[in-house]
């Protein structure tokens, strides 16, 4: 009796400490309140499931506890009943698999006409790249990172020189407009992690990964790494920050271009060819 | 094949199996230290499994205080953090889970619910134990080495496990990369014998079918595991050449703070595909020996034959085929090829089928049964209701685009530790209760066993139902201190703190377990021989704890399978599975 009653607790405390606790998602701040919803279906389902199997036990532990006359019952197997079961979990995985697969879609399909921001993720910061007036991002290559150079930029890609570089800082993002997010790190595995924007993804060494939001409300967000880079994996944080269009042009008024960054240099190494003028 | 007995009692030939020459230990030493018999060889593995449990209980304990009261603990820094999580995590999965449930269990009872003398190579059972071991001692040497063990996280993903981000990178991911190997060699050694002697030592009328469930989980995780396990091993050997040899298997190329390294070309994600390719069997190289003992262990208190026997041996090979096709689930934001995540959720949504028909038959076997509350009974019902839960929050994880925003977050290590963590170890529990008396002789202690229990289920399912939540509000696994983040409220801190507590009273509760587990040795009631009326063969031996050789002159012959309780008309509500037709109901 009293490990049915503390069963019944455990399935009803389960419950009302999911409506009554403070602790739930931080409120949406991208396109994918998708995500949010299948979540909740699943909450939904698999939180009925519990319920009923809990409660289920508790009821034969207080129905079919030993008493010295009780006898078992002896049913080998159910052929029709096992099938129901089999059924019944069957349509409830496809309905929780088949949106999210068909959000997963959404998730992988950028949409045409995307702008790109590229993120780079070292130990223990992050940096960004945004394609300037040419809407292009310069090709780069690990092998030329150097100080002067800390993103690796092809400077012989014509498409570099108005890149604007965003070091260590906050970086920008405007409302409403979809972005794809050009993930690169140039040590170890990182993670681009922002729990408002529901969407976050690896980033690997040598290579680009990606994923995509549309920003849907203005503010300043957290961003984490989520992928264990080492000792300074809990510190490596910075800013986004949505922006309405007309602060959005500001603040990228404000930002350096990689030929402004690397003038000298390339003044030093003898480069000849004329820099356009920064903005 | 042994198997020549599939059809019918009445046309068993005489035994056509010649009975096996066991090897006798001449001297004190052969006989406890270099035993060649399973039952000695699994306590070896299970006290080793045991105490190397307990360093990995200890680091949890710390891991908990860091998170619960950061700063209050300077010590903790966030080297020892990286570290402590890392050895944990690795201590917890492969040293004490994958080593209790096969080399512990598997050696203790494949043999004696099978009707078998001894594994069929003993002097290699024997050798797999010694080579555990060593494996163990490499792995706990890592402590005492210049900079420490690894702090790259159990799944020890390159490129940082091996460069100087990470802490012990200078010795302490070699010994953690040879100790693997050293414990993959040790495993195949035992996991052959575990295999050929369910194959090839069944006692007479034993078939398939008949066997325990108990078998059925062990043998499937151990065929599992044969499997899975070298994928791990080619992946740390790589690893190790890229450490210790330059090689660039799993490193591209890469600035590391500031300075050009030599790798090239290598591959980040190739490693992570070897390693969940094992990572993810190994879940049910743990899972499926519990399902196997758990059925048993509520078939027996319920007093109620298992519900759809064939239902239940066909969910395990399912779930044992299905589990080599999903291990991908855990790379869904690894950067690997997102159309990947199409594939790979719907194999996995697809597992949690066989699984679920695995708990309506442990639910149904308990309907309409005649449930004894003690305390193995207890742990299995703890186990159900764990495993539900976690296996439930599996389906969030697996559905590709609720993992999204969930991995890497709390919420994964409230699912991981429920379902992979907690409900296994309900079941090593439940089933060290149940076979303590078979192999001491001697009851433990029901009091503690109980107070053990309701500590330790209330207390773990205090610690991670609420879990979940802080990962779904966001908050990042794998970070010493939250520091300030605006996301995070302060009531996160309390909710922490709140854990850690009853981190450490669970924690406690677990010296209450020993003290009865090594006390009972010589306090507990004597049990006799078969103390829970049990149908399997294990019961069935002419002393207790079983003698070298298990079953006394004749081996035993199989009539039934491993489940007539409560048979109508029976004179018991047990059968054991040796008794004969006639002798049953007259």
């Amino acid at each position: 009796m009293k490990t049915a009653i503390i069963l019944v607790i455990v399935a009803v405390g389960s419950v009302l400490f999911h409506l009554l606790s403070p602790w739930w998602w931080t409120p949406i701040a991208s396109n994918w309140a998708y995500i949010d919803h299948t979540i909740s279906l699943t909450f939904w389902i698999t939180g009925a499931v519990f319920v009923a199997v809990v409660l289920f036990m508790a009821y034969c532990i207080f129905r079919f506890h030993h008493t010295p006359d009780r006898q078992a019952a002896y049913e080998p197997e159910n052929k029709k009943l096992e099938a129901w079961l089999t059924v019944a979990t069957a349509i409830g995985v496809a309905a929780m698999l088949a949106p999210g697969l068909f959000v997963w879609g959404q998730f992988v399909t950028v949409p045409k006409g995307a702008t790109e921001l590229e993120i780079v993720g070292q130990q223990w910061q992050w940096s960004y790249r945004l394609p300037g007036k040419d809407g292009k991002l310069a090709t780069t290559y690990t092998s030329l990172i150097s100080p002067e150079n800390p993103l690796g930029i092809n400077p012989s890609d014509p498409a570099g020189r108005d890149d604007l570089v965003v070091e260590g800082g906050e970086v920008h993002l405007p409302l409403g407009k979809p972005v794809k997010m050009l993930l690169r790190s140039v040590d170890v595995l990182h993670d681009f992690y922002v729990p408002e924007f529901r969407a976050k993804m690896d980033i690997i060494p040598d290579m680009v990964t990606y994923f995509w939001i549309t920003p849907t409300r203005t503010g300043t967000f957290d961003v984490l790494c989520a992928e264990l880079c080492g000792v300074g994996h809990h510190i490596m944080r910075g800013k986004v920050v949505i922006d309405n269009e007309t602060d959005y042009r500001a603040w990228l008024e404000q930002q350096k271009t990689f030929a402004e960054l690397t003038t000298p240099i390339r003044k030093a190494e003898g480069e000849t060819a004329p820099l356009p003028a920064a903005q | 094949m042994v198997d020549a007995t599939h059809g019918g009692m009445g046309t068993i030939p005489a035994a056509e199996v010649p009975d096996v020459e066991l090897y006798h230990p001449h001297s004190w030493i052969e006989k406890y230290v270099f035993s060649q018999d399973a039952k000695y060889i699994a306590i070896q593995y299970s006290i080793t499994a045991l105490a190397i449990g307990l360093v990995a209980l200890v680091l949890s304990w710390l891991i908990r205080l860091q998170l619960g009261f950061p700063g209050v603990f300077t010590f903790i820094d966030a080297d020892h953090y990286y570290q402590f999580i890392t050895m944990h995590g690795m201590i917890m999965v492969i040293y004490l889970l994958t080593a209790l449930f096969l080399g512990g269990f598997g050696n203790y009872l494949i043999p004696l619910m099978i009707g078998a003398r001894d594994m069929v190579f003993p002097f290699v059972n024997m050798l797999s134990y010694w080579v555990y071991l060593l494996a163990v001692l490499v792995l706990a040497a890592s402590f005492f080495m210049p900079g420490g063990p690894t702090g790259a996280g159990w799944t020890l993903y390159p490129p940082q496990a091996i460069l100087s981000g990470t802490p012990g990178q200078q010795w302490g991911i070699i010994l953690m990369l040879i100790s693997l190997i050293i414990f993959i060699i040790g495993f195949t050694m035992g996991g052959l014998n575990y295999v050929v002697t369910v194959l090839q030592a069944r006692a007479r009328g034993m078939t398939l079918m008949r066997m325990p469930l108990t078998v059925w989980g062990i043998f499937t995780a151990t065929i599992l595991a044969l499997l899975a396990f070298p994928a791990l091993l080619v992946a740390n050997i790589m690893m190790l050449f890229d450490k210790l040899l330059g090689t660039s298997f799993f490193m591209p190329a890469i600035v590391e703070l500031g300075q050009q390294m030599s790798y090239r070309g290598g591959s980040p994600i190739l490693f992570q595909h070897l390693f969940w390719f094992f990572g993810h069997p190994e879940v049910y190289i743990v899972a499926l020996p519990a399902f196997g003992i758990v059925s048993d262990l509520i078939a027996t208190h319920a007093r109620r034959n298992i519900f759809g026997y064939r239902m239940m041996v066909w969910a395990i090979v399912a779930i044992a085929a299905l589990s080599f096709v999903v291990w991908a689930h855990h790379m869904y934001v690894s950067g690997m090829n997102p159309n990947f995540g199409f594939f790979f959720a719907t194999t996995t949504l697809i597992i949690a089928i066989p699984t679920a028909i695995k708990v309506y038959n442990w639910i149904l076997t308990l309907w309409r049964g005649n449930i004894h509350l003690n305390v193995p009974m207890l742990f299995a019902l703890g186990f159900i209701v764990t495993f539900v839960n976690g296996g439930l929050s599996g389906l969030f994880l697996g559905n590709v685009v609720v993992d999204v925003p969930l991995s890497d977050t709390m919420f994964v290590v409230a699912h991981f530790h429920m379902v992979m963590g907690v409900a296994p170890i309900m079941v090593i529990f439940g089933a060290i209760y149940h076979w303590y008396p078979k192999i001491t002789g001697r009851m433990m202690d029901e009091g503690l066993g109980k107070f053990h229990f309701w500590v330790t289920f209330l207390g773990a399912y205090l610690i991670y139902f609420p879990m979940h939540y802080l990962g779904l509000l966001g908050v990042p696994r794998r970070y010493h201190d939250l520091g300030t983040t605006d996301f995070i409220p302060p009531n996160v801190a309390t909710l922490n703190e709140f854990i850690t507590v009853m981190a450490l009273i669970v924690g406690f509760a677990q010296m209450v377990f020993l003290y009865n587990l090594f006390t009972s040795v010589w306090k507990g009631k004597l049990a006799g021989g078969n103390p829970w009326r049990a149908t399997t063969l294990e019961w069935q031996t002419p002393q207790t704890p079983p003698a070298h050789g298990n079953f006394g002159k004749d081996l035993p012959v199989v009539y039934r399978w491993a489940y007539d309780y409560s048979v109508p008309g029976a004179k018991e509500d047990f059968i054991p599975q040796n008794q004969p037709p006639s002798a049953a109901t007259a």
